[in-house]
């Protein structure tokens, strides 16, 4: 029990359970999955919850990226709503062309151009070292005027088999596509995670640029890269979105979508101020935004009142996140004998062998910092321990 | 000084929009035209095309045209510039209809009348001679009076709203609210989608998770009807003409009335961006001494699956789908 609530996945889980805890109570309708046949023919599954997985697509997406880049470069792209703007005008103009290029090209160049908008802004942040905000400020501003400019200010329809494919269900498979497309960029990012230095890299540099570059790292080459990342991203979520109804407005596409981006990543538990992170809580984060989102929607829930709603869930949200409150929870668990009675025995008696061991770092760590803060720092007898040891 | 170098800036800001003004001719009448982005919308595009070709020189106007690059403040720089030229009506779309009472004084003080288009302008009344503005109301109404003409056994109604606040979600909002109170229609589900698409998708997605019944769409513009047709089409439920579900959308895009003589859709109420021939009638009644009125309506119509023909859809000027 108690390693589980230590797990920095225990909290985002706990947000995500919530919401759905409400809609188990409030509407239990809420989770019935049904399966029909589309205008098309083809068999497709509906119900809230599938509507949750397809839809939190894009952000699961964008909530990658936007880790990666938390991580790096201790800020966030508020950039990728106006990039997604771009990269889906590139996409939707190069289909509505006369040239009958096909649906993988224009994706490829659409993916392109993001990822050059997205090494655009890894250059202000990597070499002119402006502040990630700041610099995608640009873009922020500039984005949706320039995928107007891209499409002529017009939002052409597109009807292409590949596109309906892509946007909606595969013919055979019930499933919405989204959610397969989501579930490959998440699969493929814990592989790149487990096999390459990338999220090792982008730690490093976030903790302290000058600590990375004495080990060897490039600081700046590891920001760029995750920024070019970021713009394969939004690439990809240009394209779902292209796909979903044919077509985009531009003033009006992936609006305020790196806002929630953001907050995926910070329900995920991780500090906006870089360094460590957790890629499975944002991805949770994500879901969980959508899974409000959602909700709000099946509980018809005023138009004028909507954004209040999701605030005040999302209030609520942050707020078990925070220091403050995991503080009185550790300090309960603390004071609960039921609860730390066990340990001493695991950790603090002699007699058992892996307690020398297990206490040691602890104490180095009490004697290194001040019996103060490894106290606030360990949990239970350990921190006990440190602190009689730091002090001698 | 600062106010030197604001003065300094504006009159720099409208000289580099204005560009070149054609050389003076003894009998056109002189205008001032500012208009908003024309890369804001198909329809602002369509809205600025319509302007310039009728306040041309073949119909007897000598005009200076600005745009406002998404911004009040050139609008506000350009009007004064103008006034500075010396032109007798400024034309005038604003980005927002608020914070013009320094142009409004310059204007009377040089005797040039405004005329609004498209949206509304806060000025006093001896400045603001006219203003032609679309009735979102009476678009509202209209497509409430065919409704209420289809007499359907029941209404069940998903009412998709614009962006909250604006004016066309205002009172295309109001004319379907009031109406189903008076008559007592059910609103299944009113929810805004912020003139999205995909929102509107995600709303009407929502509807058939809950499993609530409903046969008419009420969508405040084309872009939320698609994705609410969109929404229909990946649950199997027909929609149109022959379907089970009325779809009713608002603007009469091109592509939209396509859908619309197609039987996709049943009704789309046209949102005319086509000012330019209703301002130059203001100017010349003017001219004439002729009364004018503080407000016009422009024209617009309603186009049904009856009444929509392959005329209509080529005749449109904007909203193309290509």
């Amino acid at each position: 029990m108690k390693n589980l609530m230590k797990n920095p996945l225990f909290v985002p889980l706990i947000c995500l359970g919530l919401v759905l805890l409400f809609n188990l109570i409030t509407n239990a309708g809420f989770f019935e999955i049904s399966i029909k046949r589309n205008n098309v023919g083809n068999w497709i599954l509906a119900g809230n919850l599938i509507s949750v997985f397809n839809n939190a697509s894009e952000l699961v997406i964008l909530a990658i990226g936007m880790t990666l880049i938390t991580s790096a470069s201790g800020g966030q792209d508020i950039s990728v709503g106006a990039c997604v703007a771009i990269a889906g005008g590139v996409i939707l103009k190069i289909l509505a062309s006369k040239t009958g290029a096909p649906v993988v090209v224009a994706v490829s160049l659409g993916c392109l151009v993001a990822m050059a908008f997205g090494a655009f802004n890894g250059i202000l942040v990597s070499i002119f070292n402006i502040q990630p905000m700041v610099a995608t400020l640009i873009l922020f501003t500039a984005g949706r005027p320039i995928s107007s400019w891209i499409t002529g200010g017009l939002s052409p329809r597109i009807t292409n088999s590949v596109l309906d494919a892509v946007g909606n269900v595969i013919p055979g498979v019930p499933v919405p596509t989204p959610i397969f497309i989501a579930a490959f960029c998440v699969a493929f990012i814990f592989l790149t995670l487990r096999f390459t230095n990338l999220g090792l890299y982008a730690q490093a540099v976030g903790i302290s640029d000058k600590a990375a570059r004495l080990v060897g790292l490039s600081p700046r080459l590891v920001k760029f890269i995750q920024f070019v990342v970021m713009g394969l991203c939004v690439g990809l979520v240009a394209f779902i979105k292209v796909s979903r109804v044919g077509s985009i407005q531009y003033n009006y596409i992936a609006k305020d979508i790196e806002m929630d981006a953001i907050l995926a990543v910070a329900l995920g538990g991780n500090s906006l101020s870089g360094g460590r992170f957790s890629m499975t809580g944002s991805i949770i984060g994500a879901y969980t935004i959508q899974a409000i989102t959602t909700t709000l929607l099946a509980n018809s829930v005023p138009s004028d009142a909507l954004s209040a709603y999701k605030a005040v869930v999302i209030i609520i949200l942050v707020v078990i996140q925070s220091p403050v409150v995991k503080d009185f929870w550790r300090k309960r668990r603390k004071n609960d004998p039921a609860q730390s009675s066990p340990s001493p025995s695991l950790n603090g008696s002699p007699s058992a062998p892996t307690g020398p061991q297990t206490a040691k770092p602890e104490a180095n760590l009490g004697a290194d910092l001040g019996s103060g803060l490894a106290s606030s720092l360990g949990t239970g007898p350990g921190a006990s321990l440190a602190t009689s040891q730091g002090g001698a | 000084m600062k106010f030197k170098l604001v003065f300094l800036l504006a009159a720099l800001v409208a000289f580099g929009l204005v560009g070149t003004s054609p050389t003076m001719a003894q009998d056109l009448i002189k205008i001032g035209l500012i208009n908003a982005d024309p890369n804001e919308s198909g329809y602002r595009k369509a809205n600025v095309e319509s302007m310039t070709s009728a306040l041309s020189k073949e119909n007897g106007f000598d005009v200076s045209v600005a745009y406002s690059e998404r911004k009040v403040e050139n609008q506000i720089a350009a009007a004064q510039q103008f006034i500075n030229e010396g032109v007798k009506y400024l034309v005038i779309s604003p980005e927002v209809s608020t914070g013009w009472d320094s142009v409004a004084q310059s204007a009377k003080e040089a005797g040039v009348k405004v005329i609004a288009f498209d949206r509304v302008i806060e000025m006093p009344d001896d400045v603001l001679v006219a203003s032609t503005v679309s009735d979102m109301r009476a678009e509202g109404d209209k497509a409430v009076k065919w409704l209420e003409d289809k007499k359907l056994p029941v209404y069940n109604i998903i009412h998709i709203q614009g962006q909250m606040g604006t004016d066309a979600q205002v009172k295309r909002s109001a004319a379907l609210t009031e109406a189903a109170k008076a008559k007592g229609w059910n609103l299944v589900a009113q929810q805004t989608a912020s003139w999205s698409e995909e929102d509107a998708k995600q709303v009407v997605q929502a509807v058939i998770d809950a499993k609530k019944e409903f046969n008419v769409i009420y969508a405040e513009n084309d872009n939320m009807a698609a994705g609410a047709v969109a929404a229909l089409d990946a649950n199997g439920i027909t929609h149109g003409k022959t379907g089970e579900v009325i779809i009713i959308g608002f603007d009469a895009n091109q592509w939209a009335l396509k859908e619309v003589l197609a039987g996709n859709w049943n009704l789309d109420v046209e949102c005319n961006p086509l000012h330019g021939p209703l301002v130059a009638q203001i100017i010349k009644d003017l001219e004439a001494g002729k009364k004018v009125d503080k407000v016009r309506y422009i024209e617009e119509q309603a186009f049904d699956t009856d009444t929509i023909t392959q005329a209509v859809v080529d005749g449109r000027t904007y909203g193309f789908e290509n």
